[in-house]
């Protein structure tokens, strides 16, 4: 590890100040990823500025008729808290699903939806890929077994982040501060696929912090869920997740969102399977019909064909317990 | 830097780098040896401690992040020699083999049962699997360790 300064912030203004354009000077929240970066130096930063001691970046409020999560909130207490649970189980499930109980009690929302690529060759010193400022994306010809099978034609890393599959299906807001004051970004806007920038995985700025989550309350009729497949049933990383979003009347979906995890570099939505709802009433039939359309435009690579299956499966199976309703049998995926 | 944390009940004042890992200072600023290291990456579990009530990774943590934090390691669960019910219960069971894993898998385990939700009920083999799914026992000892923190979920809830 590098040498840098280290600074705690006592508000976002004096932490924003102190960011810059050049992004030498990096946020610190939970300070999971960032520790793993800094000792594998996949950054050099002069500074970090510790934003765990600013106030007011803690708390689940509501506010009307949204819920506003602070950035700060950590994955534990996100999959603990009973609105969240009530209102957006996809949210509960998707953080109640990453690392370890010892993780979630440190990471961060705002962190954990900023987090890097796991990909291999990006977290490897050795190899110098797109992302780093190199020419190629060694997946393509590398071992690629759990890369993207979606817009993976750049770079082939999947996006990290479970509660971004889960936030994409709530179509959540995220509010960005900088210097000059706050922009509210739809979530939909803010992740970008390679071929838009291949060296970053959303649109923030090095100048500019998330500093909360917005998620407005569903509908009457709504339901929402998430399911993640994974190669052991302890804790593990995605092979495949899905959070699925629906509004339904008499049993009848009206819209979906449907939003597939460790398939591209960004969180990926079927639409397909979306379109293909409206207007059915969705049973375990129906759902594993339209789960076909969910790689539909796939485009897997030599070691991972396999996730085709995985995700048809799993779409179908988040599909049912969504129109069910019945959120308790999970035990098992 | 000069760092307070309060460890196991006793303020304390650390003068070392603020990067410094948790897992560091307590090993060897704090001659606190119980606490392991095993991958030093957040895999393995053997280095959890409490910070505030919480079982988190030591190896994770820079100590700066914990000033002035309470911070419970495994020689702060017996009072006065007096072990409690869950290291009772993982002698009683046999729980441990090698033993490395077992200082943060006692952690992780008086973390679940500290916690609210079980105040009234015992948790079930599943809710131990979870609370212990951060802790990798290299012996696959595990249905013994899951059975001793079931005994001294029982034996704590009849205590209350």
């Amino acid at each position: 590890m590098n040498k840098f300064e280290y600074v705690n912030a006592s508000s976002v203004k004096s932490a924003t100040e102190q960011l810059q354009s050049d992004g030498s000077v990096r946020i610190k929240a939970g300070g999971i990823d960032i520790l793993d970066e800094l000792k594998e130096r996949t950054i050099n930063p002069k500074r970090l500025v510790n934003i765990k001691t600013v106030g007011g970046l803690k708390e689940i409020k509501e506010v009307k008729d949204s819920l506003h999560i602070g950035t700060l909130v950590t994955l534990s207490e996100l999959a603990s808290n009973k609105q969240v649970k009530t209102l957006f189980p996809a949210l509960a499930e998707a953080a109640l699903g990453a690392a370890t109980p010892q993780i979630r009690n440190v990471a961060t929302i705002g962190g954990n939806i900023c987090q890097r690529p796991r990909c291999w060759y990006y977290r490897s010193e050795e190899f110098s890929c797109l992302k780093k400022g190199g020419n190629e994306c060694h997946a393509h010809l590398g071992d690629n077994r759990f890369h993207a099978i979606f817009g993976n034609d750049k770079c082939a890393m999947v996006h990290p982040s479970a509660t971004a599959v889960a936030l994409v299906a709530l179509q959540a807001k995220l509010k960005i501060e900088d210097t000059k004051g706050h922009r509210i970004v739809e979530i939909d806007n803010f992740f970008v696929k390679p071929e838009e920038n291949a060296k970053a995985e959303n649109i923030l700025k090095p100048t500019e912090i998330i500093t909360e989550v917005i998620l407005a309350k569903p509908a009457v009729g709504s339901r929402n869920f998430y399911i993640k497949l994974k190669e052991k049933q302890s804790f593990d990383w995605p092979m495949a997740d899905v959070a699925v979003a629906m509004e339904m009347a008499g049993g009848v979906c009206k819209a979906a969102r449907v939003v597939l995890g460790a398939a591209a570099p960004v969180p990926w939505r079927a639409v397909a399977v979306e379109k293909a709802l409206v207007g059915k009433k969705v049973d375990a039939s129906v759902a594993e019909e339209v789960s076909r359309l969910a790689i539909e435009g796939a485009k897997p690579m030599s070691h991972n064909g396999y996730k085709l299956k995985v995700f048809e499966t799993i779409v179908a199976r988040a599909l049912s317990v969504v129109a069910s309703g019945d959120f308790s049998s999970k035990e098992g995926f | 830097m000069a760092i307070k944390i309060v460890v196991n009940g006793q303020d304390l004042e650390v003068s070392v780098s603020p990067m410094k890992r948790l897992l560091d200072v307590l090993r060897q600023d704090c001659y606190l040896t119980g606490t392991k290291e095993g991958c030093g990456e957040g895999e393995c579990g053997a280095c959890s401690v409490l910070v505030d009530g919480e079982v988190i990774n030591s190896c994770l943590v820079p100590v700066c992040q914990v000033e002035g934090s309470e911070i419970v390691t495994v020689e702060g669960l017996a009072e006065n020699g007096k072990l409690v019910p869950v290291q009772e219960a993982f002698i009683k069971y046999g729980a441990a083999q090698c033993g490395i894993c077992i200082p943060g898998m006692l952690m992780a385990a008086q973390a679940l049962l500290d916690s609210k939700e079980l105040s009234k009920q015992t948790p079930t083999r599943y809710e131990i699997r979870e609370a212990i799914a951060g802790n990798l026992c290299r012996c696959t000892g595990y249905m013994k360790i899951v059975d001793a923190i079931e005994a001294a979920a029982l034996s704590t809830l009849e205590k209350k």
